[in-house]
C-alpha cells in the first residue's frame, strides 16, 4: 500500500533563472527517498503539470551521490526577469511549484 | 590558506554583516558581486538618465563601511560595483577613501567589458530563437561581455586596494585571487573548475548561510535577521571550507552549499564561464563542523572560445499598480475590479499585454494553477510595458479611479512608472575583446 504526499515534505529545493531558462534544484532530506524521488519526479511530470507556465522542454539531470535532480525548463519565465511582467519575474518561487507536486510513498516508509 | 569573504551577493545586498566580515574576518580578500540580468539592466537605464551614474547605487556606502578595516587589516576588494559605469566608480571609491584620510588607496578599474561596438544589427541573439537585434525593433543602450580572470588579475598585479569591474563572471571575481595567490596555470582545467566552484557558491552571498533557504518547520534557520556573510578558506588545490564568523547568526549545511551548487546552473557537467568549463557533477561536500562544510572534486574542461555578451534594449516604460480589497466577499470584489479593468483596458491598441494578477489569491503561480482559493485580502496588481508612457500613465490612472467608481471598499492604491531595459543574450569572439586597467590612487 501507499499514499500520496506533497513532496515539499521530504525534500527541499532552490531555483535559479538564466534568461528564459528557470532550473530548479531538488534534494532530498533522507537518502532513502531518493529511488522514489528520482523514479516519480520526471521532466515529463513537471512539464505536464505546469503547461501553461513551463512552455519548453524539460532537461533532467542528476546527481545521485548527493541525492539531487536539476529540472533545466526553457521558456519558463514569460521572457525573462526583464521582460516578463509576472510579480515574480525571476521565478524564486518555482522551486515551490515543484514541492507542490504529490509523490506516492509505501505506507511502511519509516519516519 | 587564503580567506575569501563575500560582502554581497547581489545589488541591494545588505551592508551589515559585510562591515562585520571587513572587521572580523581575517580576510585575505572581500568581495562585493551585484549585477545581475536585471540590475546590469538598471545600471544602463541609470546610466541614460544621467551620464555620471550606471554604477552600484550602494557602492559608496559599502565603500565608507569596509574600505578603513579592509585597508587596516590587509584585506584587498574585489568588486563588480562599477556595473555600467566602471570609471565613474572608480572615482566614488578614491572619493570616499579620500574623506576617510585614506590616502595612497589605490583602485584598479577594469574595462573593456562594453562591447556594445561589436554588436551590429545583425547580431544574432541566441536567447531570443535565433532573433537579430535589428528584429528586436529597438534601440540597443548597451551591450557587455562577460570578462573573466584574464581581464582581473592584471588589476590585482598592479597591488591595488580595490579591483572594481564592471559584467564579469562572478565566480571570477573569486578565482582570479586564488590564480593569484597560488600561481596556478591558465591551462590548469581542474583547478580552474574547483576554484570556479568555490566562486560559485560563494558568489551569492547569504544564500549559502542560510539565506533563500529558511522554510519554518521544515528548514529553520538559526537567527536568520542576523544572517552573516560567507567566508571560504581554499587551499593551493582549490579545496575549501564554506564557512562564516561564529557569532554572526545563519548556518553553513551540506543542505545550504547543496542548494547553492546548482543555483542558476544547467548542466552540472559543463557550467560555462569565460576562465574554464566547469565541471561540478562529482562535487562532494562533506560537514566538517559546526558551520563548516568542505567541498572538492570540482573539475574542469577548456574553456569555451566564445564569450557570452548580455545586450540591453531600451524597452520603454514599466508600470505596475495595485488596489486592495479585505473582509467578506474581497476575492469576487476584487475579481471584479480585475475583469473592470479589462474591460476598460484590453481593447485598446497598446494594451494587449496587458497582465493583472490577484495577490492573495494566485499571483505568483498564476499561470500555473487556476484559482485556488478564497481569501479576505486581496490585491489586484496590474501591470504593462509599453514604448508608449501615455499608455502606462493610463494604466496607473484607470487603476486609480477603481477607488470611486470599482467595487465597494477598495483602498491601497500605488502606483509607478520605471524606465524599462530589457535584456538578451549573444556570443562573440573572444579574440575581439580587450580588456584594460587604470589605476587611481587616493
Amino acid at each position: 500500500m501507499s499514499r500520496r504526499i506533497k513532496l515539499h515534505e521530504i525534500a527541499h529545493a532552490r531555483a535559479g533563472d538564466k534568461g528564459n531558462t528557470s532550473n530548479v534544484s531538488v534534494w532530498v532530506f533522507d537518502p532513502g527517498d531518493y529511488p522514489l524521488v528520482k523514479e516519480q519526479l520526471t521532466a515529463e511530470r513537471i512539464k505536464a503539470a505546469y503547461p501553461d507556465l513551463i512552455r519548453g522542454a524539460i532537461q533532467r539531470y542528476t546527481l545521485d551521490h548527493l541525492h539531487g535532480l536539476n529540472f533545466v525548463m526553457q521558456d519558463a519565465l514569460e521572457g525573462g526577469v526583464n521582460t516578463s511582467l509576472g510579480l515574480d519575474s525571476h521565478g524564486k518561487s518555482w522551486s515551490f511549484l515543484v514541492l507542490d507536486l504529490d509523490v506516492e510513498i509505501p505506507d511502511n516508509r519509516a519516519g | 590558506m587564503l580567506r575569501l569573504g563575500c560582502g554581497a551577493g547581489f545589488s541591494s545586498d545588505r551592508l551589515e554583516p559585510a562591515i562585520d566580515l571587513a572587521e572580523k574576518g581575517a580576510l585575505d580578500y572581500l568581495v562585493f558581486e551585484t549585477i545581475g540580468e536585471r540590475t546590469l539592466a538598471f545600471g544602463h537605464r541609470d546610466r541614460q538618465l544621467d551620464p555620471k551614474r550606471g554604477y552600484n547605487p550602494q557602492l559608496a556606502a559599502r565603500m565608507r563601511g569596509t574600505l578603513a578595516a579592509c585597508k587596516r587589516n590587509g584585506t584587498r576588494i574585489v568588486t563588480n560595483m562599477g556595473v555600467a559605469n566602471v570609471a565613474a566608480a572608480a572615482e566614488v571609491i578614491v572619493d570616499v577613501a579620500r574623506a576617510q584620510g585614506l590616502s595612497g588607496v589605490t583602485v584598479a578599474a577594469i574595462e573593456g567589458d562594453d562591447v556594445s561596438d561589436l554588436i551590429g544589427p545583425d547580431t544574432v541573439l541566441f536567447d531570443n530563437h535565433d532573433k537579430t537585434v535589428a528584429e528586436v525593433g529597438r534601440p540597443v543602450v548597451g551591450a557587455n561581455v562577460y570578462l573573466g580572470i584574464d581581464a582581473i588579475i592584471p588589476g590585482l598585479e598592479t597591488g591595488a586596494d580595490v579591483v572594481i569591474t564592471g559584467r564579469v563572471a562572478d565566480p571570477a571575481m573569486f578565482l582570479s585571487p586564488l590564480v593569484h595567490h597560488y600561481g596556478w596555470k591558465r591551462d590548469d582545467w581542474q583547478k580552474l573548475g574547483q576554484g570556479t566552484l568555490v566562486g560559485h557558491l560563494m558568489e551569492c552571498g547569504m544564500q549559502i548561510t542560510g539565506g533563500y533557504f529558511a522554510d519554518p518547520g521544515r528548514k529553520d534557520v538559526p537567527r536568520l535577521a542576523a544572517c552573516g556573510y560567507p567566508i571560504a578558506e581554499v587551499d593551493e588545490h582549490g579545496n575549501c571550507v564554506i564557512t562564516k564568523l561564529a557569532d554572526a547568526g545563519g548556518m553553513v549545511t551540506p543542505r545550504t552549499v547543496k542548494e547553492q551548487l546548482l543555483y542558476e546552473v544547467h548542466d552540472p557537467a559543463a557550467y560555462l564561464t569565460p576562465d574554464v568549463t566547469a565541471d561540478f557533477s562529482r562535487a562532494t561536500v562533506q560537514e566538517t563542523g559546526r558551520d563548516r562544510v568542505s567541498v572538492a572534486n570540482g573539475t574542469g574542461h577548456k574553456r569555451p572560445d566564445k564569450l557570452k555578451v548580455t545586450v540591453g534594449f531600451d524597452g520603454g516604460f514599466f508600470g505596475e499598480a495595485g488596489v486592495s480589497y479585505a473582509g467578506p466577499n474581497a476575492t469576487a470584489r476584487a475579481a471584479l475590479a480585475r475583469d473592470i479593468l479589462r474591460e476598460r483596458l484590453a481593447r485598446r491598441p497598446g494594451f494587449e499585454a496587458l497582465r493583472i494578477d490577484l495577490i492573495g489569491i494566485n499571483s505568483l503561480h498564476a499561470t500555473a494553477h487556476g484559482p485556488r482559493t478564497e481569501s479576505t485580502d486581496v490585491r489586484v496588481h496590474a501591470a504593462l510595458r509599453s514604448a508608449n508612457r501615455d499608455d502606462v500613465a493610463t494604466l496607473l490612472w484607470e487603476v486609480e479611479s477603481l477607488l470611486c467608481c470599482g467595487p465597494a471598499a477598495g483602498g491601497g492604491y500605488r502606483g509607478q512608472i520605471t524606465p524599462s531595459v530589457i535584456t538578451h543574450s549573444a556570443l562573440i569572439d573572444r579574440d575581439a575583446v580587450r580588456p584594460s586597467v587604470k589605476v587611481l590612487r587616493a
